[in-house]
């Protein structure tokens, strides 16, 4: 490493040498990201990727172990496990993260307004989200999917529903502290209005924790998907999705045909683990005190 | 010359469960263009109190300005709408922080903190604002304004951030800066260079400084007058030369005592057992003053008068007001 001092260091590195250096500093991040892109491509190009039609049946493959025609094996009606993951993608990706972002979306919002405004607005909301906590997630989804009807649309709406409380209280109990620092009362100081600096000053500073709590309720949601699809209230047949590719072989063929319940777990761990990663990357190279 | 800010009868309190704080009573006092007032006194006195309503940045509630008026070149600012109000912060009276370490958002770069403000107030366009923000810091005297307005709060030192902080402050050039102990959390050489940088914009913009500061070196180095405050009421004050020449509250005498001198105590010429004197006792609560001169109990000179009858402002010299029986 150089020790001198350069007067005329670049001002601004190139998108490229700022990429290569940010995949250098954070290579786990890279794998995370390396793991998303994978299943984001495949459920884009599902039609071109998958090796066999994911819907058509077989009777003679049912049940079929892993072999070179079906890579992962094939269920009970010999559709292949593996072209079944791949459109699954669609799916699950499309409930995982609309649910997150729209959970986390109107979580924040509800937090930093409530935690900003403080007074009776707070007090509502808060009074509100503990009884919705108070409540198991499953039978909030179970209750909204029901009412709303089973398509992909209302699932993500279910699934995103009872994930606004517990973002509402983290953003809050941050932006009841970052509210007193003095960058706030400067900023009152120099005649913004109360909005703006809610918007431009207090809710970036809460993106940390944010993301975090994101990239973990990602694989959550995958997880309430595969129960309200197991319970015929998720994503309708016959589009295969993760959660219930899970679920319908979890209880009768984990033993005579392991590999039903082993692939799509552990496509559903890995989007997990790509995220989190990813996301904890994300959180630090988008923090400017981490980066110099 | 006519005063840029009139401050008259300016009474704040706070409605707490211990009762009525009266943290600012009856306060008056005016500064010309181009000229520093400095505020005076201990830590609860009210000096802070002071400079936030001035800008009516006081929490509401607890606080309320309950009297007075706070007159920028003739607009008095506690009559002003909420919106009116936020118009004139940093365009008309801006404020400087004592901690330069937090008052700046850790997220944006110094440059966008300081160009935010003068799109807000010049309605102008973000480029000419970057560029605004850009002639700001090379103004405060930070080397290599174009990239350090790129750099984010952290990336900076204290005495930079605190002339950052003054940089944008004085971007939308306001009449009025109430600095609110801008040298405290710096130190002492980093002080010096940030007062001369206070006194040389005033010079160079006109404007009209209220310097809050329990620091009284600073005071005599930057001030015209002086107003010191005890137990949330101005006690005395004077231009400054009349002042530290002639103390006649018996607190400003007290605070002056308890200045240490180079040389006293451990100094060779001076008797070994002469040690710094200090003002005994501490500040009354403010919710619970006593009846008579908010100091008596803590002053030397007191006598009945002064437990039973609260001393009023009176002209005690040319130009030097006190607030005191026996001066």
């Amino acid at each position: 490493m150089s020790t001198t001092v350069s007067q005329d260091r670049p001002t601004k590195p190139s998108f490229f040498n700022e990429v290569f250096y940010l995949a250098r500093r954070y290579p786990l991040g890279v794998a995370g990201a390396i793991i998303m892109t994978t299943f984001v491509l495949c459920a884009l190009f599902a039609n071109f990727v998958a090796p066999l039609d994911p819907f058509s049946t077989n009777a003679r493959a049912s049940l079929a172990r892993p072999s070179e025609t079906h890579l992962l094996g094939a269920d009970m009606m010999g559709r292949d496990v593996l072209s079944r993951i791949i459109h699954g993608a669609r799916i699950s990706l499309a409930v995982a993260v609309g649910a997150t972002i729209m959970g986390s979306g109107l979580g924040a919002a509800l937090g930093l307004a409530s935690g900003y405004l403080g007074g009776w607005f707070d007090l509502i909301i808060q009074r509100v989200s503990e009884v919705m906590q108070s409540l198991p997630l499953l039978v909030m989804a179970l209750v909204i999917t029901a009412s709303l009807g089973p398509s992909l649309r209302n699932t993500i709406i279910a699934i995103a529903i009872p994930l606004v409380p517990t973002v509402a209280r983290v953003i809050r109990s941050n932006v009841l502290s970052l509210r007193e620092m003095p960058f706030v009362e400067a900023a009152k100081a120099t005649g913004m209005s109360e909005f703006r600096i809610a918007v431009v000053h207090v809710l970036p500073n809460t993106l940390a924790p944010l993301i975090v709590l994101a990239t973990a309720q990602l694989g959550s949601t995958i997880l309430t998907e595969a129960s309200l699809s197991f319970l015929g209230l998720g994503v309708p047949e016959p589009y295969p999705s993760w959660g219930r590719m899970l679920s319908e072989s979890a209880a009768e063929y984990v033993r005579t045909a392991p590999w039903l319940v082993i692939f799509p777990g552990l496509a559903i761990s890995l989007v997990v683990f790509g995220s989190n990663l990813m996301g904890d990357a994300l959180r630090d190279a988008l923090d400017p005190r981490q980066r110099d | 010359m006519a005063p840029v800010l009139e401050v008259s009868g300016l009474s704040t309190v706070f409605h707490t469960r211990r009762g009525l704080v009266r943290a600012v009573q009856d306060v008056s006092f005016t500064v010309n263009a181009g000229e520093t007032l400095a505020i005076v006194g201990e830590s609860g006195c009210g000096k802070t109190i002071t400079a936030l309503s001035l800008l009516r940045l006081v929490p509401m509630p607890p606080g309320e300005i309950t009297s007075g008026s706070v007159k920028v070149d003739g607009t008095d600012l506690l009559k002003l709408s909420d919106s009116e109000m936020r118009e004139m912060r940093g365009s008309k009276i801006a404020m400087i922080f004592q901690e330069p370490m937090t008052a700046l958002n850790p997220l944006l770069t110094v440059g966008k903190q300081i160009q935010e403000m003068v799109v807000l107030h010049d309605k102008c366009s973000q480029e000419v604002a970057r560029k605004r923000a850009v002639e700001m810091l090379h103004h405060v005297r930070i080397p290599e304004p174009e990239r350090r307005s790129r750099e984010y709060p952290h990336q900076l030192s204290g005495g930079m951030r605190q002339r950052a902080m003054i940089a944008m402050a004085l971007a939308c050039r306001p009449k009025v800066l109430v600095a609110d102990e801008p040298t405290t959390a710096l130190d002492v050489t980093i002080q010096a260079q940030i007062l001369d940088l206070i006194g040389d914009l005033q010079r160079e913009f006109g404007t009209a400084v209220v310097l809050i500061t329990h620091d009284l070196g600073v005071v005599a180095e930057t001030a015209k007058r002086v107003c010191v405050m005890y137990a949330g009421r101005k006690v005395e004050e004077a231009p400054v030369e009349e002042i530290f020449g002639r103390p006649l509250h018996p607190y400003m005498q007290g605070l002056m005592n308890s200045i240490p001198r180079v040389g006293s105590a451990r100094g060779l010429d001076v008797a070994p057992d002469e040690r710094l004197q200090e003002i005994s006792g501490i500040v009354p609560p403010l919710n619970d003053l006593p009846p008579g001169c908010a100091f008596e109990p803590r002053c030397t000179r007191a006598d009945a008068r002064c437990k039973t009858q609260r001393p009023e402002l009176a002209m005690k010299a040319p130009d030097h007001i006190a607030a005191c029986w026996q001066a």
